[in-house]
This record gives C-alpha cells, sequence and structure tokens, in this order.
C-alpha cells in the first residue's frame, strides 16, 4: 500500500466516440460494438489492421465473448480482454489498456463497452447476472437492483439526514445538463416538484432515482502520446487510477465504497487534491451512489453530502459540474455502457471536444466507476484522473 | 323333431308366447361385494378402467378393461368353491357338464317372511307347505328364493350389516339337505349376496347351502333379481358361467324363459316387457286381460 | 397490526380466474440446501466446520477461510432490520399482481446480512427480528423477518400468508375421513377455520363408531369416494373438484404382511390399488382444478397433503408390501409435486411413524395417536412445510436413514429399532 505504482508516463486516451443511444433495438450487441469500432478507427486516422488490442465490455453479446467478435470484425490483434465489470468497466479498461501499451504488449488498444436493448433483454440478463442474486435477491421480488438500492437510499437518509430534495437536485441539475447533450434519451425538462411526485418505484426510490435501459455504445482509444501526436488526435493524460473489489465485506450496508479505501493513493499518484478537478463524473444508477462517491472519493466528509449538494450547483456551468452530459439517469444505460459513460464524458471535457454543455477551462477530471451488485452490494469501484493533454 | 321343438322355442319367443326375464343386476363398481373380515383374501368388486373412449388413447373406439372376483355381481357357484366339493370330477366352470346349464326353475316366495326378518331362515317345513300348493320339487330344477333382496337398492340396505355381522335370508341346514337328498336339486339361488344366509357362520355345519351344495357337485346362484317376475314352477333358467379354467364361479347373465302369463304381465309398476315383446304380444293375452 | 382475515365473498362466477404467476423460481444446486431445509420446516445455514463461519447466500466454499467443509446448521434467525423498502414496481409478474410488497435488509446475529421478505407487522428500521425460512409459492426457500415476539392474527399477513397453506376459510376434502384419523383430522381442520369439510367415506355398510358424530358438524359434508373405483373418483372430481382449495389423501390400506407371510398378490395388489393406484386416480381427476385455482384470490388451493408412511424412506419387513407401496406412493407424490408446482400449489409428503390404530397394534411405542398426527398435519399446514415426519419414530428413523440408508436397512430386517 505504501509502495508507489508506476505512473503511466506517457501513455493517452483519445477519440471519445459514442453510437447513439436508441431504447430498443432489433440489432445485436455486435452491430454497436462494430459502430464504436468504426468510428473509433475513422476518428483516429487508423487503418483496421493496425489495431493490435481490443478491450470489450458488453452484457448482450453472448454466446460471443471479446475472442468471438475478432473473428466477426475481421481483427488479428496480439493483445485482448473482456472486462465483465458493469459501471466499472471504463475505468478497469483504461487501466489494463494502458499498461499494455506502456509495455509495449500493445501499440493501439481500443476500448469498447456497448449493449442492444431488446424488449426482452433486461429480463434475459438479470437471470444470467450472478449466481448470488438469482438465489437471494430475485427471489424476493425486486427484479433487478431497486430493491438493494431502496434499502441504500432509506438508510442514508435515516442515518446522514439526507432529503429526497438532495437527492432530487442532483437528478435536475444532471437533467440540465442532459438537454444540451444531443444524444441523451431524456429530453424533456425536469423539475423538482416532478422528481418529488413522481411514482413510487420501491420506496423511497421513485421514477426518475432510476435508469432506462438503452442500446447504444461508448468507446475511446490508448496510445502513446508519440502516436496521437503524430496523428494528431486531442488527448488526456493518464494521472492516475485506482480499482477495488469487494471492499469492506463486513459493513453491514454499503454506506461506503471502495474509493474511501484507495482514494489517497489515487490523489497521491495524481499528485492532486480534490479541490484540483475541475469536472467530476460518477456513476450514477441511483442518486445516492453519486452522493457516496462524492463523499467517498473526498470532495466532502462521510454524511456531510447533504450539506455539500445543498451549497454547491452541479450544472456544467456550476460551482461543481457533475456528469456533465446528463449521466445514466438522463442519457439512459446502455448496459456496460454505462460504465464508460462517465468517462467519455470526462475525456471529451478535458480535451476541449464536449458534445454538450462544455466546462470552461476543464484541466483535470475525475471519472468514478462502480457497479455489478452481486447480491446486496456493488463489488467494483474504480476512479481514473485525467489531464488535459496537448489541447491546453 | 328336435328341429321342430327349435324353431317353436324361437317362434314363441319371436311371437310372444314365451318371453325372457333377465334375472341379472347390473355389473358397476357401486354393486355391493361380499365382505370377508379383513384378515382374510377379499374378493374385488368390480372395477373398470377406460383404455380409450375415441380420444388419444384410441380415436375410433371405446374399450374398457374390468376387473372382479369370481363371485362379484349376478353370479355362479361352482363345486369346486366349497372345501367340501374340491375333489369331485367336473366341478369347475370350465368342467361342469353344459347340460347344467339349462335347467328348469322352482321359485319360492319367501318376500314376506324376509321383509319381517332379515335372518328369516327356509325350512322344511316351508319348502312342504310350497309343495303342497305347487307341486313336487322336481329333481335337476333350480330352486330360487325369492326374498325380494334385489330391491334394496341401496347398497347399505343390500348388504344389511350391523355389528354382529351380515343379516340376509337364507335356508337352514336341514333345508339343503332336503334338497340335496330329497329331491337332487341341480342348485340354489339367492337374490341376496350369498346363497347362504348372512348369519350362517352360525349354523350347523357353518354355510350349510354352501357346505350341501357344493359337496354334492350342485351349484349356486347369487345377486339374482326379478324373482318376483317367475311364476312358481314352469320358468326354465339359462345360467352357463365363463369358462374359466379351474374357474370357482363367475360373473354370468342369467335369463329365465318364462310364458307369457308370467305375474309382471299383470302387475303395475313392475319391469315393463321391452317394447319390441309388446308389439309382437298375441291376440290372445290382450282377451286374458279382459 | 395485521387485520384479522375476513371471509372472502363470493367469487362472482363470470370473471376470468387469475392464473398462477409465480416468483422467480431458479436456484443454484447449493442454495438449494435451503430449500431442503425450509421443507422440514427448518431454518438452516452453512457453517463452516474449520472456522465456525455462518455463510450466506448458500456457497461452495468458506468466504473465510475457502474450506469446503460447510454443514448445513439450524439458526435462530434473531437480527437486526438494518434498512426496508415498499416495493411498488417489479418486472417480476408474480410481485407485480401483488403490490405494495415489503422487502428488508437485516443483519442477523449469527453474522450474514440477508434480503427478506418483512412482515408487516416488524416496526420501521433500525429494529430486532426474528427470521424464518419458509417455501414461497414458487417452491423454493424464502426468507421472512418476523416481529420479535408473536403477534396477534400475526397469519394473516398477506406476505406471510402467500407461504403457507393455512386452512382458514378454505374448503377442505379429506378422502378417508372414517379411520381414526380421519375423523381427528375432520375435526382440527374444523378448528383451524375450515369453510367446508367433505368427509370421504367408502364401503358405507361399515360404520366405525363415532362416525356419525362428524356429520353433524355444520361444516362438514359426508361424499361417497373410494379410490379403487375410478368411476366414483371422477364422479365426486366432477362434483366438488372446481371448489377444492386443499386435498388431504388419508386413504390408506394397510396389512401386516412381508413377502413369506401370505400367499397370492391379492393384500398386496389391494395395498397398491388404494395406496398408489388411489392417489393416481385421485390425481389425474382433482389436480387439474386444483392447478387452475392456484391464484384463485384469497381462498386459493394450495395444498395437497398425502398421508404416507416413514416405512416409504426404507421398508419395515413385517409390513413389507405395504411399505412398497407407501414407497411408490411416495415416487408418485414426487410427480405430483413436480406438476402442481407451476401452479404454486404445494404437495406435503406426511412421514409418520407407526399411527396407533389397529394396523399397528402388535407394534412397540412409541406410536403416534391420531389426534396428534392430525394437529400435526394441520400444523404443517400452517406453516407451509412440505416434508413432515412427525412424532418420534418418524424423527428417529429420518435421522438414521440421512445418517447411514444402508445402516436403517439392516436395523429394520433385524427389528432391532
Amino acid at each position: 500500500m505504501s509502495r508507489a505504482r508506476a505512473a503511466y508516463d506517457d501513455v493517452v486516451v483519445t477519440c471519445p466516440v459514442t453510437v447513439p443511444y436508441v431504447r430498443y433495438s432489433i440489432r445485436g450487441a455486435h452491430w454497436f460494438l462494430a459502430g464504436a469500432l468504426a468510428q473509433l478507427l475513422k476518428t483516429a486516422g487508423l487503418a483496421k489492421d493496425k489495431l493490435d488490442g481490443l478491450c470489450i465490455s458488453s452484457f448482450t453479446l453472448a454466446p460471443d465473448s471479446a475472442v468471438g467478435l475478432t473473428q466477426h470484425l475481421g481483427l488479428t490483434l496480439r493483445w485482448l480482454d473482456h472486462i465483465p465489470m458493469g459501471g466499472a468497466c471504463g475505468v478497469v479498461a483504461l487501466r489494463r489498456a494502458a499498461r499494455a501499451v506502456q509495455a509495449g504488449d500493445a501499440d493501439a488498444v481500443a476500448c469498447i463497452a456497448g449493449d442492444t436493448n431488446h424488449t426482452n433483454s433486461f429480463r434475459l440478463n438479470l437471470a444470467t447476472f450472478s449466481q448470488f442474486a438469482r438465489d437471494a435477491v430475485y427471489p424476493y421480488g425486486s427484479g433487478g437492483a431497486n430493491a438493494s438500492f431502496a434499502f441504500l437510499t432509506a438508510y442514508y437518509m435515516r442515518t446522514y439526514g439526507v432529503t429526497r430534495e438532495d437527492f432530487g437536485k442532483i437528478c435536475v441539475a444532471q437533467r440540465a445538463n442532459a438537454l444540451k447533450f444531443p444524444l441523451a434519451l431524456m429530453k424533456k425538462p425536469l423539475t423538482l416538484a416532478e422528481y418529488l411526485d413522481a411514482r413510487t418505484i420501491a420506496d423511497p426510490l421513485r421514477l426518475y432515482d432510476c435508469v432506462m435501459p438503452c442500446a447504444g455504445a461508448d468507446a475511446f482509444l490508448v496510445l502513446r502520446r508519440s502516436e496521437a501526436e503524430r496523428r494528431g488526435l486531442p488527448y488526456a493524460r493518464i494521472l492516475a487510477t485506482i480499482e477495488r473489489h469487494n471492499a469492506f465485506p463486513d459493513d453491514a450496508i454499503q454506506y461506503r465504497g471502495g474509493w474511501a479505501l484507495d482514494r489517497d493513493e489515487l490523489y497521491a499518484q495524481a499528485g492532486v487534491g480534490p479541490e484540483d478537478i475541475d469536472v467530476l463524473s460518477t456513476y450514477d444508477d441511483y442518486p445516492v451512489i453519486t452522493l457516496m462517491q462524492i463523499e467517498d472519493l473526498g470532495f466532502c466528509n462521510k454524511g456531510e453530502g447533504a450539506d455539500f449538494v445543498r451549497r454547491e450547483t452541479l450544472t456544467a456551468d456550476g460551482s461543481f459540474p457533475l456528469n456533465t452530459s446528463g449521466g445514466q439517469l438522463s442519457v439512459g444505460q446502455a448496459g456496460a455502457a454505462g460504465g464508460f459513460l462517465g468517462l467519455v464524458e470526462v475525456i471529451r471535457q478535458v480535451t476541449g471536444q464536449p458534445l454538450g454543455a462544455k466546462v470552461a477551462d476543464a484541466r483535470l477530471g475525475l471519472a468514478s466507476g462502480f457497479g455489478m451488485i452481486n447480491y446486496d452490494r456493488g463489488l467494483c469501484s474504480g476512479a481514473a484522473i485525467l489531464a488535459a493533454g496537448n489541447q491546453r | 323333431m328336435s328341429e321342430h321343438l327349435l324353431s317353436q322355442l324361437i317362434g314363441a319367443l319371436a311371437g310372444g308366447q314365451l318371453r325372457i326375464v333377465d334375472l341379472t343386476q347390473t355389473l358397476s363398481p357401486d354393486f355391493p361385494q361380499i365382505v370377508l373380515p379383513p384378515e382374510m383374501g377379499q374378493a374385488w368388486p368390480f372395477r373398470i378402467e377406460e383404455a380409450s373412449r375415441y380420444d388419444a388413447r384410441g380415436p375410433g373406439w371405446y374399450w374398457n378393461n374390468f376387473s372382479c372376483s369370481e363371485h362379484t355381481g349376478t353370479h355362479f357357484d361352482a363345486p369346486i368353491h366349497w372345501i367340501s366339493g374340491r375333489h369331485l370330477p367336473d366341478n369347475s366352470t370350465d368342467t361342469i357338464p353344459v347340460q347344467n346349464f339349462v335347467a328348469p326353475a322352482c321359485v319360492l316366495d319367501c318376500s314376506r317372511e324376509s321383509a319381517a326378518d332379515a335372518d328369516f331362515l327356509l325350512t322344511v317345513g316351508f319348502l312342504k307347505n310350497w309343495e303342497r300348493r305347487h307341486g313336487r320339487i322336481p329333481p335337476g330344477s333350480w330352486v330360487l328364493m325369492r326374498t325380494d333382496w334385489s330391491k334394496r337398492t341401496d347398497p347399505v340396505a343390500y348388504q344389511n350389516i350391523d355389528e354382529t355381522g351380515q343379516h340376509t335370508p337364507g335356508p337352514d341346514s336341514e333345508a339343503v339337505q332336503f334338497l340335496v337328498d330329497e329331491r337332487q336339486v341341480l342348485g340354489f339361488g339367492s337374490e341376496a349376496i350369498g346363497t347362504d344366509a348372512g348369519q350362517a357362520f352360525h349354523l350347523k355345519p357353518p354355510y350349510p347351502c354352501h357346505y350341501f351344495m357344493h359337496g354334492s357337485g350342485r351349484l349356486g346362484l347369487q345377486c339374482l333379481t326379478n324373482l318376483d317376475l317367475l311364476p312358481p314352477t314352469g320358468a326354465v333358467i339359462i345360467a352357463a358361467p365363463l369358462k374359466i379354467k379351474e374357474g370357482s364361479g363367475s360373473p354370468l347373465r342369467v335369463l329365465a324363459l318364462v310364458p307369457d302369463v308370467s305375474l309382471a304381465a299383470k302387475r303395475g309398476g313392475e319391469k315393463r316387457p321391452s317394447r319390441m315383446s309388446r308389439k309382437r304380444r298375441p291376440a290372445s293375452a290382450k282377451k286374458k286381460r279382459r | 397490526m395485521t387485520r384479522p382475515l375476513v371471509r372472502p365473498p363470493r367469487k362472482n362466477p363470470v370473471l376470468r380466474t387469475r392464473l398462477p404467476n409465480l416468483p422467480p423460481g431458479m436456484r443454484s444446486r447449493v442454495a438449494l440446501g435451503l430449500t431442503a431445509a425450509a421443507a422440514r420446516g427448518r431454518f438452516e445455514l452453512q457453517v463452516c466446520r474449520d472456522c465456525g463461519t455462518v455463510q450466506y447466500p448458500p456457497r461452495e466454499a468458506c468466504r473465510v477461510c475457502l474450506s469446503h467443509r460447510l454443514d448445513w446448521r439450524a439458526q435462530d434467525g434473531a437480527g437486526e432490520l438494518v434498512s426496508e423498502t415498499l416495493l411498488h414496481h417489479s418486472n417480476e409478474l408474480f410481485y407485480r399482481e401483488r403490490m405494495p410488497w415489503r422487502l428488508g435488509l437485516i443483519k442477523l446475529d449469527c453474522g450474514p446480512l440477508i434480503v427478506a421478505h418483512l412482515h408487516g407487522d416488524c416496526a420501521a428500521a433500525p429494529t430486532r427480528v426474528r427470521v424464518s425460512l419458509h417455501l414461497d409459492r414458487a417452491g423454493q426457500a424464502a426468507l421472512v423477518a418476523l416481529p420479535k415476539k408473536d403477534t396477534p392474527n400475526m397469519a394473516d399477513d398477506r406476505q406471510l400468508r402467500e407461504m403457507t397453506c393455512d386452512p382458514k376459510f378454505r374448503k377442505i376434502l379429506i378422502t378417508d375421513a372414517k379411520t381414526p384419523l380421519g375423523q381427528s383430522l375432520v375435526e382440527a381442520v374444523v378448528a383451524a377455520g375450515a369453510d367446508l369439510v367433505w368427509a370421504g367415506h367408502a364401503e358405507p355398510w361399515k360404520k366405525p363408531p363415532d362416525f356419525d358424530r362428524l356429520a353433524s358438524i355444520p361444516q362438514v359434508s359426508l361424499v361417497p369416494l373410494d379410490l379403487t373405483n375410478s368411476r366414483a373418483v371422477k364422479d365426486l372430481a366432477g362434483e366438488i373438484g372446481g371448489r377444492v382449495d386443499i386435498l388431504i389423501n388419508t386413504a390408506d390400506y394397510h396389512r401386516n404382511f412381508g413377502i413369506a407371510a401370505r400367499d397370492g398378490v391379492e393384500t398386496a395388489r389391494a395395498e397398491m390399488d388404494m395406496n398408489y393406484f388411489g392417489l393416481l386416480r385421485l390425481a389425474q381427476e382433482f389436480a387439474p382444478a386444483i392447478r387452475a385455482r392456484g391464484a384463485d384470490g384469497q381462498s386459493s388451493a394450495v395444498a395437497w397433503v398425502n398421508l404416507l408412511s416413514v416405512f416409504a424412506l426404507s421398508n419395515f419387513p413385517p409390513h413389507g408390501t405395504y411399505s412398497a407401496s407407501k414407497a411408490a406412493a411416495l415416487s408418485l407424490a414426487q410427480c405430483l409435486r413436480a406438476e402442481l408446482s407451476p401452479a404454486g400449489v404445494r404437495v406435503i409428503n406426511v412421514f409418520p411413524g407407526p399411527i396407533d390404530d389397529e394396523w399397528s397394534q402388535t407394534l412397540p411405542p412409541p406410536k403416534i395417536a391420531p389426534a396428534r398426527l392430525a394437529a400435526d398435519i394441520v400444523a404443517a399446514l400452517r406453516s407451509g412445510a412440505e416434508d413432515v415426519f412427525p412424532g418420534d419414530i418418524a424423527e428417529d428413523w429420518l435421522a438414521r436413514w440421512r445418517d447411514n440408508p444402508k445402516a436403517l436397512e439392516r436395523e429394520l430386517a433385524a427389528q432391532q429399532i
């Protein structure tokens, strides 16, 4: 823990791309992943046969994994990975790809996450999600993670005095951000009153606390800095990353995530503090998790999240830009792409190429990942701090 | 000569001078079955299971499989059925000479006595009294004890069992011996569930009708019905058991040929002749009713 | 506080009957260890033999020391309710039809964290609760958090009643009401609140003492029923089959012979015809309507009870052919369980040891009294257990059988137990 981890040297991340989200699609996951790959290669001016590394995340690619894609899409690679970590897959894919490029095991690694969404996808994905969920959660009726996050939301409200208005402020701000983001599925404004009066899903969670599953894909390319410059690509430098699985297993309820264990190392490796971060993307499957990440990533103390939210403005032009494309809550959750959405938005902001609202002078961004509600809590957590590269 | 007799028979049946009376109870699962103490091997009640009924098991046909005891429903007892007849020659349903299956019958009306006393025993005295009115019982005749017991359609009443056992009418030991030794009858027939009385276990010997009848190579018929439609004498019984190898008896169709002047035709509310025979009734019968 | 159940109004006959949807029923094999415990009315969790850690959810190796030596052990269920929610939305059809539904997150004193159904009488979190294990309508184990102490009308809680087969306000067919057990059972289910009890009886010319007394109970209706008579079974099913909520098959033909003690197959056939084929006839005629009514309102069709015998597990040679007929019935009852499970109807198999009746007259005590057995059957209906071993002999033989079935076989052959 005290041994310093290797810096990322000259490894950079470029070419944030998104295959537009749709609510339902008759296409397979391969269609969306291929679309993201094609955009990546075009944006980078990279010939397909020059791509030698690929990292994939998808829930609906089955029965294929990344291996099947190599033949499906005509790729010959010397590095391949498949990251089944849901909302943490973006940060983790970045970590894997960066070390591969750094070590010379690959020169250009495409990191892609995407899923289709058929009318039965949600049900089918749940059925094969995890053994513990199948044995110990779904039989109780939640049919997904709603009950687990209702438990946590109620606990947070009771223990830390967080109110529904506090959560509502997060959702309303993200919706405001999304209205400027051309690819967001939610296109209508959301008021606090509408948020508070929405129909109950699992008390205290209501409709606007829950994401909308959809189809889509997000991706980025990891290169050596010299290669990115040679191609004239805007890039972000990787200052630090953390990753943790099954943190604090003995906590009776997941009131804190792995970031609480690893954030000091994150900031130490980056050589910055939370106050230096210009834009934050949290993994926002439910607003309570966003609040938890704000606390656990050191932006305030545990239990002070409500005060923080009341104090700050969270829109892209606010005092604390958060989920500036709208987050999953307003853009949509395209399966595993939900784990890339926040990271891709941070890459766009710090490289000066946002699709929607722009965060002024975004030099440092932090993208946080969280996911895989195996039973009663999300097992995976991670975070990455990116810095503006050649655009500043 | 014999052909003439036979065609006369057929003609008489067709013309209505002779009628056929069915003395058989319908074989159904609801018909009571003789009950032995639980320690004994039991006689199966009639049971029937569909094999198919114009359905997936057989689209074009309907048929059943059934099971029962040899002594279920209206049935025939062969001499081999009882220990006293076990060693007699030709004593099973497959070996009894077939001549025995067509025979005259004497019908003894004990219905009044049986109505008054479920344990009524037919005695030698009763037999002699009957013979005074109807003549001597001929050798080779069936002796049928009419008790109207078959009119007890409620199975509980038919079985008539209480804590002391079954209470149904039957012959006493002397009456049976008389019929065997003095009258050389063919066999004994009853409307109740046994040829012996319900309490015959307590007679000497127990179950004297079975004991002496079968012990002398004679036959039994049980669960008969419609004996009230037969004349005291003159009916001819057709009672042919199934030809079961070493069979002790079998359910069977018991038919009686009776002259048309049978009592049934004169009674209201009784089992009426079929439509077909009504059409063929000769003019002479109508004259008689006037 | 739970509102006591009231008698439901008569069903509107022109309305379509709601069909059964079930809670999710998939479980891993190791999780079926919970189902095995719930089937016997027990709450067990895996405990590591090497470090003592209690595990949940069920798993293949200890989460602390990785040992494979995990044993299922009884738990008392004491714990703390950490948080709760009231579901108003579910993708699961079963729960959609029963919204809202209360769930809780509980930390058990023995260690694990569990998600459980939350009884309506549990106070808001944080509070002490008592967790128990039941079979849900899918026939799989489900945890239920109950208030620490019993509350009035607790069994009438809407969510808990979905786990049980409570006789209250239900209509019950007891196939043989003439035996001492049958008579006791009629009285027991009437006392438990059954609306109507059809008391089946065969061989009407055989009247046991006290039988007429049953007919005078207002809820009781005597119906002729002989399970060896296919037509009679079909006719009764035609008459009442669409109204039976709980069917209790007590018809039993019991003789005391092995193989050598009796010539011919007649007696053994009679045992099979009643105990095995009787069940088959009954199931063919009554199961279809029961299956269709598995979700038919408050007084839905909910259980099929088979009076088997502990002799079904391992042959008791002095009653050898009887044992075989009960073993055949057990196997068939498992088939029936599979066929009724899509309807959420529970098949409850009862395995008493010798009953204190005439057919066990020469067996030494302990023997189970008919009234006691009847009470145990009603208790099983109320708790929702499905494999019931009432009485000391039944518990003893079951323990021996689970421990070493070959040893039990020898012990029974030598009549050492």
